[in-house]
């Protein structure tokens, strides 16, 4: 099990963790029954295609999730998550080979609470940037533990 | 010929003005499912014994477990002619955790339209605040979603 992280740990330029995913069709199936978002793009290749897309694309708000995880994963159970943002710039695919990254760009005290915001992203197969964002956290303190 | 604008005064005037509370109970197994289904095997979403010996005390949900909850957050207060919907991206920020057995209401408000003419012709570009609250009246999230309509 991955120790508890601490503000101390870490600096501004630190690379998160990446988080690797090779979703399937049926794991957009079953994010869409989990989610409720039933648009056909997810699943149904001739709504698709006939929607001028390479074929079924995976939901936004599931590139959102993994994002979510590569922060909370990084944070453990002690730390925070305190906003998590990010935008759809370009479609991604089942069957391709998505990483998450983040790298620390700031970290500060403040009302107490000691915190760090991160550049997070999803890379696709060709390590292109598809899905950036950013990241806010709560992280604990070895000075106060 | 001119096109006519899309945004009618009527569409501005919705702007600002919160729309109705939906309220959705917080099931154990929904939690569990959507975990498993974004493929993140955290125990505090998924194992009730491991998390109840976290500082949790009990499972939690995933951060972007209140998009499967009823919610207008990619809703537009009015109609338009415009049938495609892409999602532009969420910005969310945290309060109190989900937990199973929670009610979560969501009320979401128009904040922002624009109109843009581009690569797919007429957009319409919205940005929507949902604000969660639980049975406690505690805060649990707020999320901006920009949508765009064309």
């Amino acid at each position: 099990m991955t120790p508890q992280l601490f503000y101390e740990d870490v600096e501004v330029g630190q690379e998160l963790p990446p988080l690797v995913k090779r979703p399937t069709t049926q794991q957009l199936v079953q994010y869409a029954g989990a989610s409720g978002d039933f648009y056909q793009i997810h699943y149904d290749k001739d709504f698709a295609l006939q929607n001028n897309l390479p074929g079924v694309i995976i939901h936004g708000a599931l590139k959102n999730a993994w994002l979510g995880q590569l922060v909370t994963d990084w944070i453990g159970e002690h730390g925070t998550l305190r906003k998590l943002s990010c935008q759809y710039r370009a479609m991604d695919v089942p069957g391709d080979t998505l990483t998450c990254k983040g790298v620390v760009t700031r970290k500060y005290v403040e009302n107490g609470q000691c915190l760090v915001e991160c550049d997070i992203w999803l890379e696709n197969g060709k390590g292109e940037r598809t899905t950036p964002g950013s990241a806010t956290v709560a992280l604990p303190s070895r000075a106060t533990s | 010929m001119t096109t006519p604008p899309i945004i009618t005064e009527e569409m501005r005037r919705s702007i600002g003005v919160p729309g109705p509370a939906l309220t959705t109970e917080i099931e154990r197994g929904a939690v569990r499912r959507f975990a498993q289904a974004m493929g993140d095997p955290n125990p505090l979403f998924s194992d009730e014994a491991a998390a109840r010996k976290s500082r949790y005390g009990g499972s939690i949900a995933p951060p972007t477990f209140l998009r499967s909850i009823a919610s207008h957050a990619l809703d537009l207060p009015f109609l338009t002619d415009l049938p495609n919907l892409l999602d532009g991206g969420s910005q969310w920020e945290y309060g109190e955790p989900v937990r199973p057995g929670d009610s979560i209401t969501a009320v979401t408000t128009l904040v922002e339209l624009s109109e843009r003419r581009g690569r797919l012709g007429a957009m319409l570009v919205s940005i929507n605040e949902t604000t969660y609250t639980n049975q406690l009246k505690e805060l649990v999230a707020v999320q901006r979603s920009t949508l765009i309509r064309y």
